[in-house]
């Protein structure tokens, strides 16, 4: 704060008051606080400096070991130009381009991040972003119940267990879009969701349904049969993904979806503890009128140059108040920034090069478990860079017995899904070595040989 | 006129900014990992472009953008203030950005401690007993309270219906009250811009689940009747919420909990420093009174050997002496999944962490007396401000301002100058325009909050500025009119933008390559 003891007073006295405590004169005594506030005293950079590292030196960082976590967040290579850009203060200190003639920068980067999400899946229209995966479900929900004035959701337990108590919490108070304790939950297993139960679970009152591919097992989902589900019940198909898997798998448009969404943590974003991240939504292009988030659109100024502005923004909160399609305003513009620059790094052929490469090594890897006795496929049939296996132990305590040596074993599925305690669920990225899969492999035999817990 | 050029007009075919790292395993053909009938036939149209064209068209683009480090951004109820560096430095040490969500207990004590210390400051800035750290901005934060008011009635077996909201709140509030499943009722103002008390007290029933409030309110003013108020609505049966939009106002000064509010949502990229980033990410931590502690989202952090070992002090503040956490002096620390009343999850694992590392830096930096001395300057910029401007405009609720005051450029009108006018003029001497046309109660409102960043110098010219766009007004309105004029773009067309909408960049543009 720069001011001075002068300052103060030079500036108590302009505005005709005696003290700083003369300021607060509305505030009522009684909600007064008479004493300081009950926290430590403040400390110099230099001093808080060495607080957050040694902080920081309590974790073990995940990305410094042999990982084999995924489960929704990637230990993929952050590019360094990345941070380059990203923190550059004109975007990193600006809000909400409200003022689109001094906010161009921000404005053309969402825009252009609008066309990469649209790109990559085959949609008409992505919005500025959402908060995460998660919420991007919820918010498809309500986006489908808005649509077809139905209150059903029909949700594979194929989509991201977190996601989907996002989805039951968010729609517990949501009486106007009528989902509020709607939703039903369809199998998927060996991670794969039966289509079967989705025709069953559908009815005509549906709004939409809703499936993850990869599944949240790494199965690749026949999409293009739940969206013929869908359809026919007259819902809207909703596609959870993992936008890096677009390099090799199919965009969602190409099997029907009329919805997107999914964590962008993939594209640049370090993990870190599971946040900031983003949520992408793409969109058909009748539904843009129902999109929640931002929007920025391409005009004209006095002058015919083309510029960016927000748009659409009759159905947004700060307009539209109780009426709005949701209620975000604060969104993760700078994580789609840093999606953006990923994207732009990665490139056309760099996309598709790089999800090859994780799927060759996914599948090296699972080759090489499999091979291991006692342990068994869980995933049913291709996978992308995720995999579940299921063990002659614990999964959860394979994973613990791992970790001493400097391995993330993987995800235990026991941790979300009831009589899945034995089942691991292992993701590859391009940072893991044949080396320390090899390694990996070998310190798993081990201990399956020692028949567990002698770790 | 040169055309704008995206990233895609840049890109020429066959052009790259990285290699892919070698593949070191049996590189089988794609055919036989991804069946056909699932494969991507044709690959998405990013752009093929070297990392310089990254780099300088980013750089560029930067260029056409005003931030709080490009000078002064007071815009009301924003709370654009300084971001310090020291902050942006801690929350990229790997022990941090590295920490995979589902990592074991042992391998996350520190961010556990980090965040178990952050809740239990903002519960005691906010005079409440327990937090969540998990909302991810603050209309997020505005839903999770709101969802805890709804899961508290539910517990009571009441159901009441309608929420009641001040006609000069945010926007957001109205919408996250529909999406909570609620009524909203409008309450107006009354002449000093505070809450109607006559209004309210016809208004409460038993369909009142609550109230929703700024305060200081979006006029900048403090509602001096806030424990009747709180009364009034207690007695009905329901909770009042605060919108944490304006607490730079009162920290250290007054804390909601003991105005009489339940439920508390705090913007950490408002009054916690952390960056706007042009739009987010930001973090919208919720803190409640202890009836509404058995609904936090799940999983809730607690100390398996106990509150006042995790360094958290008897009061759940941390004492003053405590340094950073050892965790193994300081007590292990857990996730608690087993909240049966839980109203469940807002989001996925536990929140923007990233944000709220830089939170809980510039709260550890200020202490309590830094906190204190940030809503002191806050309030006295305002003022001081509000002093300078008022010359020029009409001050609708002319009170003693907190952190943001709110002024009408009614008297201009008559020149066939509008509010957006003057705010387009003030781009072009390179200040930020206030918030404009807010709150909706005020006539061509200007809504100024200066943070306690900004110097008195820099008031000074703010002020020297907003006299000389006045003075424009009455003897040049074209100046205005036509503003800006200096800016990267003229004033656009945002009607086009709607009639004919175009959402997304050309690819591919002909003549590439």
């Amino acid at each position: 704060m720069p001011h001075s003891q002068e300052d103060v007073r030079a500036m108590l006295s302009s505005v005709g008051a005696a003290s700083l405590d003369e300021l607060f004169a509305d505030v009522p005594e009684q909600v007064r606080l008479d004493r300081p506030l009950d926290l430590p005293a403040g400390l110099s950079e230099a001093e808080l400096a060495a607080e957050m590292t040694s902080l920081a030196a309590c974790n073990v960082p995940g990305s410094e070991l042999v990982s084999f976590l995924g489960a929704g967040v990637y230990d993929h290579y952050v590019p360094a130009v990345i941070d380059a850009l990203v923190s550059r203060s004109e975007f990193m200190t600006a809000y909400t381009p409200y003022q689109p003639e001094r906010s161009q920068g921000v404005l053309q980067s969402i825009f252009e991040y609008q066309t990469a999400i649209c790109e990559l899946t085959g949609l008409d229209v992505s919005n500025a972003s959402l908060y995460d995966g998660g919420t991007a479900v919820a918010e498809s929900a309500f986006l489908a119940s808005a649509k077809t004035r139905r209150t059903g959701i029909v949700v594979s337990t194929g989509v991201h267990p977190e996601y989907r108590q996002v989805l039951h919490t968010e729609s517990y108070g949501c009486a106007p879009q009528g989902c509020g304790g709607n939703v039903i939950e369809v199998p998927c297993d060996g991670g794969l969701t039966s289509v079967d139960a989705l025709r069953d679970a559908v009815d005509d009152q549906t709004a939409a349904v809703i499936v993850q591919t990869p599944s949240f097992f790494g199965g690749l989902e026949h999409m293009d049969q739940a969206a013929a589900v869908a359809h026919d019940a007259g819902a809207l198909f909703v596609a959870v993904c993992d936008p890096l898997s677009l390099g090799v798998l199919q965009p969602p448009a190409a099997y029907g979806a009329d919805v997107a969404v999914g964590d962008g943590q993939p594209l640049g974003q370090p993990m870190s503890f599971g946040g900031p991240h983003l949520g992408f939504m793409a969109v058909r292009g009748d539904l843009v009128r129902m999109m929640p988030g931002r929007l920025v659109g391409e005009t004209v100024d006095a002058e015919g140059q083309c510029g960016y502005v927000l748009t659409f923004q009759t159905r947004e909160q700060h307009i539209r108040r109780e009426k709005a399609t949701s209620n975000i305003c604060s969104n993760q513009a700078l994580n789609a920034l840093a999606a953006l620059v990923y994207l732009g790094w990665l490139g056309k052929q760099g996309l598709p090069d790089l999800a090859l490469l994780c799927a060759r090594k996914a599948d090296y890897l699972r080759e090489r478990l499999l091979a291991l006795p006692g342990v068994e496929p869980y995933t049913v049939g291709a996978v992308f860079r995720e995999f579940a296996i299921r063990l002659p132990l614990p999964a959860a305590e394979v994973v613990r017995a791992l970790e001493p040596q400097g391995f993330l074993a993987g995800l235990d599925a026991g941790r979300f899904y009831e009589g899945l305690d034995d089942v691991l669920l292992i993701a590859v990225t391009e940072r893991r070595t044949k080396a320390q899969m090899d390694a990996f492999v070998a310190a798993l035999a081990r201990h399956l040989d020692a028949g567990g817990g002698a770790a | 006129m040169s055309e704008r050029q995206t990233i895609f007009d840049l890109s020429r075919p066959g052009r790259r900014a990285s290699a892919a790292p070698a593949c070191d395993v049996p590189a089988r053909d794609i055919d036989d990992l991804i069946p056909s009938d699932r494969q991507r036939r044709e690959p998405a149209r990013l752009p093929e472009v070297a990392e310089i064209d990254l780099v300088r068209h980013y750089t560029h683009l930067s260029t056409l953008n005003y931030g709080v480090d490009t000078g002064p951004y007071p815009l009301g109820s924003c709370t654009m203030k300084y971001n310090p560096r020291i902050n942006e430095r801690a929350c990229s040490l790997e022990g941090f950005r590295g920490l995979h969500p589902y990592q074991s207990e042992e391998h996350v004590q520190g961010a556990l401690l980090l965040m178990k210390r952050l809740e239990n400051w903002l519960a005691e800035i906010a005079g409440l007993r327990a937090a969540t750290l998990q909302p991810a901005a603050g209309a997020h934060g505005e839903l999770t309270g709101l969802l805890l008011m709804r899961a508290y009635h539910d517990a009571q077996g009441r159901s009441p219906g309608t929420v009641i909201i001040p006609d000069s709140a945010h926007g957001t509030n109205p919408a996250s009250v529909v999406l909570a499943g609620y009524k909203v009722l409008a309450i107006q103002s009354d002449e000093r811009g505070g809450v109607d008390i006559g209004a309210l007290r016809a208004m409460v029933d038993d369909d009142i689940a609550g109230l929703m409030l700024t305060n200081p309110n979006t006029l900048g003013l403090f509602d001096p009747n806030i424990v009747e108020i709180a009364r009034l609505v207690h007695e009905a049966g329901g909770l009042l919420y605060y919108d944490g939009a304006n607490a730079n106002a009162v920290l250290g000064r007054s804390r909601p909990g003991d105005m009489g509010f339940d439920i508390v949502h705090f913007n950490a990229h408002k009054t916690f420093s952390t960056p706007h980033g042009g739009g987010g990410p930001g973090a919208g931590p919720v803190a409640v009174r202890d009836i509404l502690e058995p609904f936090l989202p799940i999983p809730v952090i607690v100390g398996e050997a106990g509150d006042a070992e995790a360094g958290l002090g008897d009061s759940g503040a941390v004492p003053a002496d405590s340094g950073a956490g050892d965790p193994a002096e300081a007590g292990r620390l857990r996730f608690d999944w087993d909240r049966p009343q839980s109203i469940g999850r807002m989001r996925t694992f536990y929140g923007n962490f990233g944000v709220l590392v830089r939170a809980y830096a510039y709260i550890r930096g200020l202490g309590a007396e830094g906190l204190k001395r940030v809503s002191d300057m806050a309030v006295l910029n305002a003022n001081y401000l509000l002093e300078g401007m008022r010359e020029f405009f009409d001050v609708p609720y002319d009170r003693r301002c907190m952190h943001e005051f709110v002024v009408s450029g009614e008297p201009l009108r008559e020149h066939g100058v509008k509010t957006l006018d003057v705010a387009k003029r003030l781009l072009d001497y390179g200040v930020h325009p206030p918030t404009i046309y807010f709150p909706l109660i005020v006539p061509e409102a200007l809504m100024v909050e200066p943070t306690e960043t900004e110097s008195r110098e820099s008031l000074d010219r703010i002020i020297e500025i907003m006299r000389t766009v006045v003075e424009e007004a009455r003897t040049q309105p074209e100046l205005l009119l036509e503003a800006p004029h200096s800016t990267p773009v003229r004033r656009l067309d945002e009607v086009r933008a709607v009639r004919k909408p175009v959402l997304r960049a050309r690819v591919e543009p002909e003549g590439s390559g």
